[in-house]
């Protein structure tokens, strides 16, 4: 007689079972932001569940693909010794393409190539996976392939507090004492709680991504850096058509992440879809090359929080915090998130811990997650930012004159054909300013220093 | 160029036999949203109209998750919820 394997999903479903109804803290979603919060609580001897939707921790999750070194080390010290993580960025790079052209600068340092490094380039459905097992070995418990589609509630005279969540398994509800929202930027529970107004095609972008393998030794050829070192190169320009969006190449092991992510607003005044955008960009002369030969491994969407400070919603109500992309954590100007994420769930798991010392979920206690955000480079970094979103969307020429008008100046100043510099710059001066009053150019370059400086 | 369609291919998913895509009101559709811009902004382009019905088609097989459909729908007409558990998109990378 032979005994058969028991299916996956039979194994799902003993491991359901073996799940206890009541927890002290349930974390909803397995991303950056909700693995620091389960890890966190788990150290720190909080009952947990870690609820994630997809097969495994990370199978659902994408991003551009830079990991944090010190964020990371602040929760798991020396992660880079067994993490799987792709390689260690020494060098970011920054293009203003035009048609046809590049303006480009830099910084590299190989002391970023030592511990404690700066950051990484990772897939998230590998690390997500790792660090997943390490929420696990902590102690929490980790239940896959479950969707939380709604809270439960008690209700008092006084007060609703959320008591827990409902899944979409038979028999699915289970109890706890708070429950961290940390399901990316499109959070239908924060909206769920009316924590979130209704986001507008204004606040978020589509990012588009590509895998594209190529071997190790044309990786560190192309983007000159010694073995194992990586490189990131952030476009902006010509590289979104114009529209307020960022593009970036980062290098793994073996393959590169190449996206690009724009407004979803202008997105749909341009009529187009995203990939060709991303197409186009693939094809700019100053990033062919770079791909040239490679295959596609996968395409990836996802969407970016951009509404910055004025879009973070109410982060906490009584018995519930709001974490990571849920929380619209994300810095746009220096194309920050996985930091912001895995830092506001850690600040929220102590918060938690110390509401459970005092025995007293409300919301009068977990105000202190907001206050310790206020207290930490998160909103400290997003309030100094607040006005970038806007005025970025509201002077559309940043995406589409001046980069036009940097070619211009820089070929004109590079090329060499006898005429005394000095007429150059008279040339190119004349150029600028009947493309865009000098006053006009003045009022940007303080505007934009006002805003971003 | 790659097309599309190509880069579809490349992508796991596991699909579920029913949508968790709803249109709310497909007259909404046909009179009062001219410009269909889910037709055009969904990365995965699961959004077709159809002119014969006159009404989307809603390909929920290959959604890649993001939610660009729900906050770009002019008429805030579609219904999308996360799919069950275990199903949809998988990403090797991520």
């Amino acid at each position: 007689m032979t005994v058969q394997e028991p299916t996956q999903q039979q194994l799902n479903q003993e491991r359901w079972r073996d799940v206890p109804l009541e927890f002290e803290a349930i974390v909803v979603g397995a991303g950056p932001a909700g693995l620091a919060a389960a890890y966190t609580l788990a150290k720190g001897g909080v009952k947990t569940l870690l609820i994630e939707r997809g097969d495994f921790p990370g199978s659902k999750n994408v991003m551009g693909g830079i990991l944090y070194s010190y964020p990371t080390h602040q929760i798991i010290p020396d992660f880079w010794k067994e993490a799987p993580l792709e390689r260690p960025i020494v060098e970011q790079r920054a293009w203003l393409l035009a048609e046809e052209s590049v303006v480009s600068i830099g910084f590299k340092d190989p002391g970023f190539y030592e511990e404690p490094y700066n950051n990484f380039s990772v897939f998230r459905s590998r690390f997500d996976r790792w660090m997943a097992n390490k929420v696990v070995e902590a102690g929490a418990t980790l239940i896959t392939e479950t969707v939380v589609t709604d809270f439960l509630f008690d209700e008092r005279a006084d007060r609703r507090r959320v008591a827990g969540v409902v899944t979409n398994r038979e028999q699915g509800e289970i109890r706890a004492q708070v429950v961290l929202i940390c399901e990316g930027a499109n959070s239908i529970l924060t909206q769920r709680l009316g924590l979130q107004e209704d986001l507008s095609p204004g606040d978020l972008a589509v990012g588009v991504k590509e895998v594209i393998a190529l071997p190790k030794g044309a990786i560190e050829d192309r983007f000159n850096v010694e073995k194992g070192q990586g490189a990131t190169i952030e476009l902006i320009g010509e590289s979104t058509q114009g529209m307020f969006g960022m593009g970036w190449i980062y290098t793994n092991k073996d393959t590169l992440s190449i996206g690009v992510g724009v407004m979803i607003n202008q997105l749909s005044r341009s009529g187009m879809n995203p990939n060709t955008v991303l197409e186009k960009m693939k094809q700019h002369p100053a990033v062919r090359p770079l791909l040239a030969g490679g295959e596609t491994k996968e395409y990836l969407a996802k969407i970016i929080p951009e509404g910055g400070y004025h879009q973070v919603p109410k982060l906490y109500a009584h018995g519930v915090l709001i974490c990571g992309d849920a929380a619209m954590l994300v810095n746009g100007v220096h194309r920050e998130g996985s930091n912001l994420a895995m830092t506001s769930g850690k600040l929220a798991a102590e918060t938690v811990i110390e509401a459970k010392k005092k025995g007293d979920f409300s919301s009068v206690t977990l105000k202190a997650y907001h206050d310790r955000l206020q207290d930490s480079f998160i909103l400290k970094d997003l309030k100094k930012y607040e006005n970038a979103s806007a005025l970025l969307q509201s002077n559309p020429h940043f995406f589409t004159l001046y980069p036009k008008l940097a070619r211009y100046s820089a070929r004109e100043l590079f090329t060499v054909d006898n005429v005394p510099k000095k007429d150059k710059q008279k040339k190119i001066w004349h150029e600028v300013t009947s493309r865009r009053g000098i006053w006009n150019i003045a009022g940007d370059m303080y505007r934009l220093w006002r805003t971003l400086g | 160029m790659q097309t599309l369609e190509d880069k579809l291919f490349l992508v796991r998913f596991q699909p579920d036999d029913h949508s968790h895509i709803h249109i709310n009101n497909k007259e909404l559709c046909q009179h009062d949203c001219p410009d269909k811009p889910c037709t055009y902004i969904c990365p995965a382009k699961v959004y077709e109209w159809n002119e014969e019905v006159k009404a989307i088609n809603v390909g929920y097989e290959g959604c890649l998750e993001c939610g660009t459909c729900r906050y770009g729908c002019p008429r805030d007409n579609i219904h999308w919820v996360n799919p069950r558990g275990g199903f949809g998109v998988m990403y090797k990378f991520g």
